[in-house]
């Protein structure tokens, strides 16, 4: 078998939990994580969007315990491992080994893109736990090459393999991925990642950028099923990257019937890039914050567009959801003077 | 009246703040300094203002017993053990802003009065001392059957401890969400955030009530314990209405501090010394007054 040019990561059952609203069943994860496995997906991610422990009132509260979705991800894989993520501040140390307890080898520690160090004992964990170990810089837009390159060098330092640039906004337009991803080439030794959401139609294009200046870890989720209107999609990105002559390890035909045989009938809704998510991309707001202020816009009565703009404008970080709720009172007050 | 005297061991930011809290309080006498480096600013602004500096640390304070009555412990959960040990052999009164909560978790507003005789009194943390008020505004209206709390606090308020040891501030509170706050089951989560200029401190407190219908009566009660926190914390205020959906409650807080050492936007160090300085001036009052 030829080698792989870089290994696909789907977060499908991640990522997705946002726009599941956090309810995955059981099932869904059986079905979905089977089909990865027979596709050929190296690694693929399950836990609630918000990572390991982030069943919670802010967040969402997980329809099911994601230990429990862990280990039915895990029973299916033949030769698929399954990862999970963690965000300090969020998930804790004993979150993670429970995890792995529940099947998890791979984890993938996420900060805010100026934050790595709060992942110091997690990384170290990580490795101690003999897992694939990833360091996640959100928000990359957020900040400078040159600091990108400064929470890198961090991540690395702590044990991290892989570290990756995460346009958690889909913010970010290709020459900024090309110069983010080359620059880390430059500076560090570990691999390097790119996650992308697809809130300006830029997702694929951007996940090229990433692979052309030698990202071997690239994220997708099938039919797109992520935060915002989702991530690159899977099944697609198979098939562009073979286009472009690259070795993805994945079979087409099975990764789109996984796509669209298992997932697409769970969807709640398709991923459309819509009113709000085209703001969330143009102003710079955390993907996951998209169904939050659509509840906060009708409950309160005002536009969602008005608040992601102010939440993009505050400099909102990832896990700020409360910020939603505090922003739309303050507009209902204010349209009510 | 006769002043307790107070001894800071840990001349850092969190010391120094407390120093200038201390020197406002007409119950409580600052009287040294407790370091481990002759060189370090803290130190040099205690000698300045007038005060006794110890800087050989515990070993140097043990010397100079006569200079305490209460001791505040700003350094870290591992040192605290073993000052702690000697001090409450001494005699001495300690208040431990560390993570190590040797002693009873401490919120002034929520719980001062049970724990004044106990040797050690530990500060919770700064997302604690921010939102357990609230908590237990709550439970003592209706059964709170889980509490949750997001604490957001600008980056460059978040020291080189805090981020080291960041699962600390989540064992921590969500016990004491519990222990103090009333309710049932707690969690707690912490953001940081780099925007520049920084962001005030934001704490959100989301509880699960046993039951609705008690929705007025739990405003009043949470509108009655800001107005409690704002007697040592004045920048302490909601930021609009509690939200309701159901038994649900949402709660919006921002903490401007005092801007004593810290500035303003540090709201989670300014509460946590405030809290203590609090507890101490608290303390000293009820100890003044058995005298008499």
């Amino acid at each position: 078998m030829t080698q792989r040019s870089f290994e696909i990561l789907d977060v499908t059952l991640r990522d997705g939990s946002h726009a599941m609203k956090h309810a995955f069943t059981e099932q869904h994860v059986h079905d979905t994580a089977k089909g990865l496995d027979l596709a050929g997906v190296n690694y693929f991610e399950v836990s609630h969007g918000d990572g390991l422990g982030g069943s919670s009132l802010q967040y969402g509260l997980s329809k099911v315990d994601e230990l429990k979705l862990i280990e039915a991800a895990a029973d299916v894989c033949k030769s698929s491992k399954v990862s999970v993520l963690l965000i300090p501040g969020i998930g804790i140390k004993e979150d993670l080994q429970d995890a792995v307890k529940a099947g998890a080898k791979m984890v993938r520690v996420a900060t805010h893109v100026t934050e790595a160090d709060v992942a110091a004992q997690h990384i170290a964990l990580g490795r101690e736990l003999g897992l694939k170990t990833v360091g996640f810089l959100m928000m990359a837009h957020m900040a400078s090459v040159e600091k990108i390159v400064e929470q890198a060098k961090l991540f690395e330092s702590y044990g991290a393999e892989v570290v990756y640039v995460t346009d958690s906004a889909g913010y970010m337009l290709p020459h900024e991925v090309t110069e983010r991803i080359t620059a880390l080439k430059q500076s560090v030794g570990c691999e390097i990642g790119f996650h992308g959401h697809n809130n300006l139609s830029m997702a694929m294009a951007n996940t090229v950028a990433a692979v052309e200046a030698g990202a071997t870890y690239i994220d997708g989720s099938l039919r797109a099923l992520g935060a915002g209107s989702g991530n690159t999609q899977t099944e697609v990105m198979v098939a562009v990257l073979e286009r472009l002559g690259y070795n993805t390890g994945i079979d087409l035909y099975n990764i789109m019937d996984v796509a669209n045989e298992v997932v697409a009938p769970f969807m709640q809704r398709p991923q459309e890039i819509t009113g709000s998510s085209l703001i969330m991309g143009y102003s710079g707001v955390y993907s996951s914050f998209l169904l939050h202020t659509q509840t906060a816009a009708e409950k309160f009565g005002v536009d969602e567009r008005d608040i992601l703009v102010e939440l993009g404008r505050m400099k909102a970080v990832g896990g700020q959801e409360d910020l939603i709720y505090d922003v739309a009172q303050s507009f209902a007050a204010k349209k009510a003077q | 009246m006769k002043k307790l005297k107070v001894g800071i061991i840990g001349s850092g930011n969190i010391g120094t703040d407390l120093m200038y809290k201390i020197e406002r309080s007409d119950a409580l006498q600052m009287s040294v300094m407790v370091g481990i480096d002759p060189d370090s600013e803290g130190l040099k602004r205690a000698a300045e203002r007038g005060y006794e500096v110890v800087a050989n640390g515990i070993d140097g304070l043990m010397e100079k017993l006569e200079l305490v009555d209460i001791v505040f412990d700003a350094t870290s959960a591992k040192a605290h053990q073993h000052h702690s040990d000697l001090l409450v052999a001494a005699g001495k009164k300690v208040i431990d802003l560390t993570p190590a909560a040797i002693g009873p978790f401490t919120v002034p507003t929520v719980n001062l009065n049970e724990h004044f005789e106990k040797p050690n009194l530990n500060m919770v943390t700064c997302g604690g001392q921010a939102t357990i008020p609230i908590v237990n505004a709550i439970s003592r209206v209706v059964e709170v059957e889980y509490a949750e709390i997001v604490a957001t606090v600008a980056s460059k308020s978040a020291g080189p401890g805090t981020r080291a040891n960041i699962d600390e501030f989540t064992h921590t509170t969500s016990k004491a969400i519990e222990q103090v706050g009333g309710a049932k089951k707690g969690k707690a989560i912490i953001i940081l955030n780099p925007a520049e200029p920084p962001i005030l401190m934001r704490d959100t407190v989301h509880a699960l009530m046993a039951a609705d219908g008690q929705e007025q009566a739990v405003i009043t009660s949470i509108n009655e314990m800001v107005k409690e926190v704002q007697s040592y914390v004045p920048g302490y205020r909601l930021r609009g209405e509690p939200q309701f959906d159901g038994r649900k409650v949402s709660v919006f807080l921002e903490v401007e501090g005092a801007g004593d050492f810290f500035p303003p936007y540090s709201g989670n160090l300014d509460i946590m010394t405030a809290a203590a300085a609090k507890v101490a001036n608290e303390m000293a009052k009820q100890l003044m007054a058995a005298e008499v």
